[in-house]
């Protein structure tokens, strides 16, 4: 009970100090707030990104070219070789006779041209398929697969993956730079506010340790006003999660560019990042309080 | 029973200066001592040590069971639970009514509200200031905030108060009246009560318990006796 009573009090006491020094308190909350704006944006996108590489790994193949005079003891060597390498996750192989059969039955056309050829004139290759367990790793899986005798091409639609995961990495490495930037920012502010607070309260604060309230009454104030302006904070962030994701969805309606890249459910995934954000607010702000109270508050 | 044992205490300050060489001395319960001195004589050192708002540098203290000299400053506030204090300047938040600054201690420790009224209004009747609780500290002459800050003080029953020149900023009337308000709370409540002062007019007409400090030592501790130097 009586625990609950200072806890109240302790709230009241740190609603009012956020008032009353409210001009650096709300540099303090527009500084969580854009930390928090750009922690949101990059979680969404991170996300989502980790989302549709991962359905784009599901689909994504290299596809191995073998020379035309591959006997076929020298395809089942090529097929051991494969299955060595760590990366491979699952290969089929079509043999040029059997790719020649599918390509009839797809079209007229095919069918006619293709008729005439025997197997010796066949200009088609010996292919196998192979599945990669990570794609990151797809290039080097390439590299290797190239090295192999009698392997003459080897395609995975490099340069659009590559090009996707350097340009999600880099991006990746700057929203984290600009976090921990405006992180530091961010906990330097509420550490200022709440030292204005202690000064402000010092006679105050020095009566209550005359009278013999117990450090945890002096302290939990201050406390609670760095994670009040946490929350207080991340409200915008989470407005903008909330309405805007769920725009953005419908806007696409969905995809972005056709049906390749799908973009998450709104529902449950804003309700977890509004967490998130909630979180990461109350945290930074009470980092920031305990250290001003350890530091100016010498108790 | 002895409420206050100081033994051997010495106090230096950081910058060297030795305000308290060699002190002995026991206060039993339910006395009501002046410290008594000339100015740099160490009364205020004395009276700090046995709040813990200054360590002694060697020796030992004992207030209330309690071993102040070894008291960690996380468990400090149990000792001033047991201690009300009152200072020269009142010490009284501007923004508060006389009632609000009494009841912030009850508040300050976590009291329930009708418990905190009851004690408020029964610390202001004893200080005479009951038709006062709405006042604020700037629309009261200084011997009524000085009541109020010895309402705050006792309001939480404690056994002992330290006052440390209470009555230095008070006209010898006004003085004379909270020397009595504190004689009041001595015989009434039975609190031990120590109080500084070089207000010879006061320590010679009360002719109460008197400690004479004179350049840090202890000079006199007389049961009964007026101001000398
Ligand atoms: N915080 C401090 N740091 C250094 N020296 C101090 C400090 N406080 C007091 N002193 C010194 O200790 C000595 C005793 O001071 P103290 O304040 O105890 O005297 P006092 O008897 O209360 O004097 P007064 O009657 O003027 O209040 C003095 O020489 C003073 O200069
Ligand atoms: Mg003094």
């Amino acid at each position: 009970m009586k625990f609950f009573r200072m806890l109240g009090r302790s709230i009241r006491d740190a609603f009012k100090s956020v008032f009353r020094n409210f001009s650096l308190s709300l540099a303090s909350i527009s500084c969580i707030t854009i930390t928090l704006i750009i922690v949101a944006i990059s979680i969404l996108i991170t996300f989502n990104v980790q989302n549709f590489t991962k359905e784009m790994e599901k689909d994504l193949t290299i596809v191995i070219f073998l020379d035309s005079n591959t006997t076929e003891e020298e395809v089942q060597d090529i097929k051991n070789k494969l299955e060595k390498i760590n990366n491979v996750e699952s290969l089929t192989y079509q043999s040029k006779t059997a790719i020649k059969e599918e390509m009839r039955k797809e079209s007229d056309i095919f069918n006619e041209v293709m008729s005439s050829w025997s197997d010796e004139d066949n200009p088609l290759k010996d292919t196998f398929q192979v599945k990669v367990k990570e794609v990151e790793k797809i290039k080097s899986t390439a590299e290797k697969i190239k090295r192999i005798d009698k392997v003459s091409t080897v395609k995975y639609g490099e340069g659009m993956v590559d090009n996707l995961i350097v340009a999600f990495e880099a991006a990746k490495k700057v929203s984290y730079g600009m976090v921990i930037a405006l992180i530091l920012v961010t906990v330097f502010l509420i550490i200022n506010t709440i030292k204005l607070t202690i000064f402000s309260r010092k006679r105050e604060i020095s009566i209550m340790r005359l009278v013999g309230a117990s450090n945890f009454t002096i302290k939990t104030p201050f406390i609670i006003e760095g994670m009040i302006l946490g929350i207080l904070g991340s409200i915008i962030p989470i407005l903008i999660i909330c309405f805007g994701y769920v725009a953005l969805y419908d806007y696409f309606d969905g995809y972005l560019y056709s049906q390749m890249i799908v973009l998450i459910k709104p529902e449950p995934f804003i309700y977890m990042i509004s967490g998130i954000v909630l979180v990461i607010g109350i945290i930074v702000g009470m980092i920031g309080s305990s250290t001003a109270v350890r530091k100016y508050l010498k108790v | 029973m002895d409420l206050i044992r100081v033994k051997n205490v010495n106090k230096q300050y950081k910058n060297g200066v030795t305000a308290i060489y060699d002190l002995t001395l026991n206060i039993k319960k339910g006395s009501f001592a002046f410290v008594i001195g000339g100015s740099g004589s160490g009364k205020s050192t004395f009276i700090k040590m046995l709040y813990r708002e200054e360590k002694p540098t060697s020796g030992e203290i004992i207030v209330g069971g309690i071993n102040v000299a070894k008291l960690r400053n996380n468990k400090v506030y149990k000792l001033r639970r047991k201690l009300g204090i009152v200072f020269q300047d009142y010490r009284l938040l501007p923004k508060l009514t006389v009632y609000e600054n009494v009841a912030f201690t009850m508040e300050a420790l976590g009291a329930k509200k009708q418990e905190t009224r009851k004690k408020v209004l029964r610390a202001l009747e004893l200080v005479g200031l009951k038709s006062k609780i709405h006042n604020y500290p700037d629309q009261l002459s200084g011997g009524e905030q000085q009541r109020v800050a010895i309402a705050r003080a006792i309001v939480n029953e404690p056994k002992i108060m330290l006052c440390d020149e209470p009555t230095g900023n008070l006209d010898p009337e006004r003085s004379m009246e909270i020397v009595k308000v504190l004689e009041e709370i001595n015989k009434t409540c039975g609190t031990t009560i120590l109080m500084a002062t070089h207000d010879k007019e006061i320590v010679n007409k009360m002719q109460k318990e008197v400690i004479l400090l004179k350049d840090g030592r202890l000079i006199k501790h007389l049961e009964k006796g007026g101001y000398e130097e």
